[in-house]
């Protein structure tokens, strides 16, 4: 009786010992759910999701303080990989947070610049060079597109165009989706 | 001796496949003809599969036939040569043949008719040079895969480092339907493809060669076997006619057994395969110094008054093509390019050949099939048993469909070549192939996107990193500022009370003696008397100030 008391209470305490270990030794740092909703937002930084940053969103994802369809830049893809991750419902976009625009980019009239450089304090990503009454302009595959650059010029230069689709950058498009070009080019065969 | 020891040779079998109709004998019954050279030649730069060449004239410039007109920009790229003499008349944004029917850089140029040739040297023995140098020429020539995919061949033909390439597979199966290009290059050119053959063995160093050829080229098959024999560890092999036996894995599977893995490359189980055109292309290369500047393509169809194979320079014009076989521009229904499973419908006759242009198929009416109404999967496992790579397209279809891209990526998405044998079986009418290409080319758009997400995060979090650092040294800054400040104030109270310390000690002392004085009865003391003279002299300019101001 009594030995079975002492070896219960010997593994019981062992037990402790290895699982208190194990909680210093593997403790993990951070809190990795935020890095992995972090790593599925599209990193525009635009604050669109009402957070300063896609990082903040997701923390506020994780901490269950915003819904999962804030991100208009992410747009569908996001919310689908976001729901998957968390086990929630897909929903569509929250109309309050923006609509799902094509892939922007911004462009400086660089005539029109007069060097104030306050589009550069605002850009996330520091993706627009110039300094202090020189002309500015825009690393355009650095810009992430979040328009943040936009509200604070004061010459209102800056113009967000959509990114130029060239033949590398193009995909066969989904057969569920009407045809854009159809195949017989009799007119076109014609004409020549 | 060595058609007999290849008609012993064992065979395997890859699963499922297709028969369709094959269209090839109208093209087969002229020999090979020169295509005319054009009035004016469009060079895309980008006909191969990696970085688009660098332009190496500019418009105006005077170019020879054969001279390199763009160089290849990095290491999976190809140079592009000027295919007869004339000048640079363009370079600039043209549409090109690709499915997306868009434009892309191409540089013009107008022939002079003198077709005058630049300097250049064939190799004397090329079982002397190294393979390294060998290799070296093949790229210099700009050689790539002619076969469609447009690899370049000097890449293909580098076995690596530590792994010896057993096999190299040359191509002569041309599986699909109206295409005719490699059969009349191996009936019309054989003794050339297998002295190609020879110079790529030897660049990769490969113990044998085998020549894949499927039984319904009887006469490419039999000068194929006549050019072959007088080489050693080279053996022409017949296989039987099926859809897709042309594709490089399945060859290799036919061939030799051997699978080649998931996201590996056939150099991974010790093979390569090249096509017989670019075989043809490095034998023009190694023993006449001549760069790839034409290709044969076959140009038939319905509305091809002459179907036949034309030996044309890159960049002529297809409607020039079309026009020398006489065709019937307004019995187009449709123009493509390559053959009629894999190829792309083209939106305009006027886009430049390049290197991969295998076939041009200017179909009449009656050969388009009417557009069929898609109708919902049944569920019949007709594409999976049509499936030459043991996928499952019906499953493949429904994850496309939905967007489940990751499902569609455990269901080997990434292994589908294509080849449309799916599509071709389905009763139903859907066209899975199209539904995978879109699904791999949305899986590239949002791989790409979460690498540019990554680069966005690192250059925010820098962003930060410095923001944070230049408040802190400001702050820094600051309350150092604040601190000397600080000090110098301190320094100057500290001054202003030891003054009036002294000032109230002296005080002190003077009431001190004014009493001492009362006391004793002695003189008082004068400074209280010098004092006041002087406060009425200060008192005065006081005074005075106003008026002064007045005045």
């Amino acid at each position: 009786m009594l030995s079975a008391v002492l070896i219960l209470s010997g593994l019981a305490v062992l037990f402790g010992a290895i699982l208190g270990y194990a909680a210093i030794r593997f403790k993990v740092e951070g809190d990795p759910m935020i890095e992995k909703i972090d790593a599925i937002l599209p990193q525009t930084q635009c604050g669109q999701c009402g957070f300063p940053g896609c990082r903040p969103y997701a923390t506020a994802i994780a901490g269950g303080n915003a819904d999962i369809n804030r991100c208009p830049p992410g747009g569908e893809a996001t919310i689908i990989a976001l729901a998957n991750l968390l086990d929630r419902e897909i929903k569509p976009l929250d109309p309050e947070n923006g609509e799902i625009k094509p892939k922007m980019v911004a462009l400086i009239d660089e005539q029109r610049c007069i060097g104030c450089t306050l589009c550069i304090q605002a850009c996330p990503v520091d993706a627009i060079i110039g300094a202090a009454k020189q002309m500015h302009t825009v690393i355009a595959e650095e810009c992430t597109g979040c328009d943040l650059c936009r509200p604070p010029c004061p010459a209102d230069c800056i113009a967000m165009v959509p990114v130029k689709q060239d033949i590398r950058t193009w995909k066969w498009p989904s057969p569920d989706m009407p045809k854009k070009i159809d195949p017989p080019k009799k007119a076109a065969v014609n004409a020549l | 001796m060595n058609a007999r020891l290849s008609e012993k040779f064992r065979l395997w079998r890859f699963p499922g496949g297709i028969h369709p109709e094959q269209n090839k004998s109208s093209s087969t019954e002229t020999p090979i003809e020169a295509g005319r050279i054009p009035p004016r030649l469009i060079l895309p730069l980008h006909q191969h599969i990696g970085e688009p060449a660098e332009p190496l004239f500019t418009v105006g410039e005077r170019v020879l036939k054969g001279q390199a007109v763009a160089r290849a920009n990095g290491y999976v790229s190809a140079p592009v040569h000027a295919p007869t003499s004339g000048t640079v008349i363009a370079i600039g944004d043209y549409p090109v043949p690709h499915p997306s029917g868009m434009s892309a850089p191409c540089m013009v140029i107008e022939p002079d008719g003198e077709d005058r040739w630049v300097d250049h040297d064939s190799v004397a023995d090329y079982r002397n040079l190294d393979p390294a140098a060998l290799r070296n020429i093949i790229r210099e020539a700009g050689i790539v895969g002619l076969g469609g995919a447009g690899f370049p061949t000097f890449i293909k033909l580098n076995p690596g480092h530590n792994k010896a390439i057993d096999t190299l597979i040359l191509n002569g199966a041309e599986c699909e339907p109206y295409i005719t290009c490699d059969d009349m290059l191996m009936r019309e050119r054989a003794a050339e493809v297998v002295s190609g053959l020879a110079i790529a063995a030897h660049a990769l160093q490969a113990r044998e060669s085998v020549i894949g050829i499927e039984d319904n080229k009887p006469q490419a098959l039999h000068a194929m076997r006549e050019a072959a024999r007088s080489y050693p560890n080279m053996r022409v092999v017949e296989i039987p006619t099926l859809y897709p036996s042309g594709d490089s894995k399945l060859l290799a599977k036919i061939l030799t057994g051997k699978e080649v893995p998931s996201n590996k490359l056939s150099l991974h189980v010790g093979l390569t395969c090249i096509n017989v055109g670019t075989t043809y292309a490095v034998h023009r290369a190694i023993h006449h110094g001549e760069p790839l500047m034409s290709r044969i393509v076959t140009v038939t169809g319905g509305a091809v008054g002459a179907p036949r194979n034309l030996d044309a320079l890159i960049g002529t014009p297809m409607d020039e093509l079309l026009a020398q076989c006489a065709t019937r521009m307004d019995r187009i229904e449709r123009l493509v390019m390559g053959g009629s499973m894999m190829g792309f419908a083209m939106h305009r006759a006027d886009l430049p050949l390049i290197k991969t242009t295998n076939c041009i198929i200017a179909a009449a009416a009656a050969e388009v099939p009417r557009p069929q109404p898609v109708m919902p999967c049944i569920r019949c496992g007709a594409c999976s048993d049509a499936c030459p790579m043991s996928l499952m397209p019906q499953q493949l279809y429904w994850f496309a469909k939905s967007k489940e891209l990751e499902k569609a990526q455990k269901y080997d998405l990434f292994d589908c070549i294509e080849c449309g044998a799916c599509s071709y079986v389905c009763p139903s009418n859907i066209p899975l192939v199209q539904y995978f290409r879109y699904a791999k080319g949305d899986i590239w758009t949002q791989e790409s996107e979460k690498e540019k997400a990554g680069i966005a995060r690192r250059r925010f979090d820098a962003r930060q990193a410095r923001v944070e650092r230049e408040k802190a040294e400001k702050e820094a800054k600051r309350q150092q500022k604040k601190a000397a400040l600080d000090m110098a104030n301190a320094r100057e109270r500290g001054e202003a009370q030891a003054q009036s310390a002294m000032q109230r000690a002296e005080a002190r002392r003077d009431a001190a003696m004014q009493e001492a004085g009362k006391r004793w009865g002695a003189q008082p003391p004068t400074a209280p008397e010098s004092s006041a003279p002087d406060k009425t002299a200060s008192a005065e300019p006081d005074k005075n100030e106003p008026a002064q101001k007045n005045d």
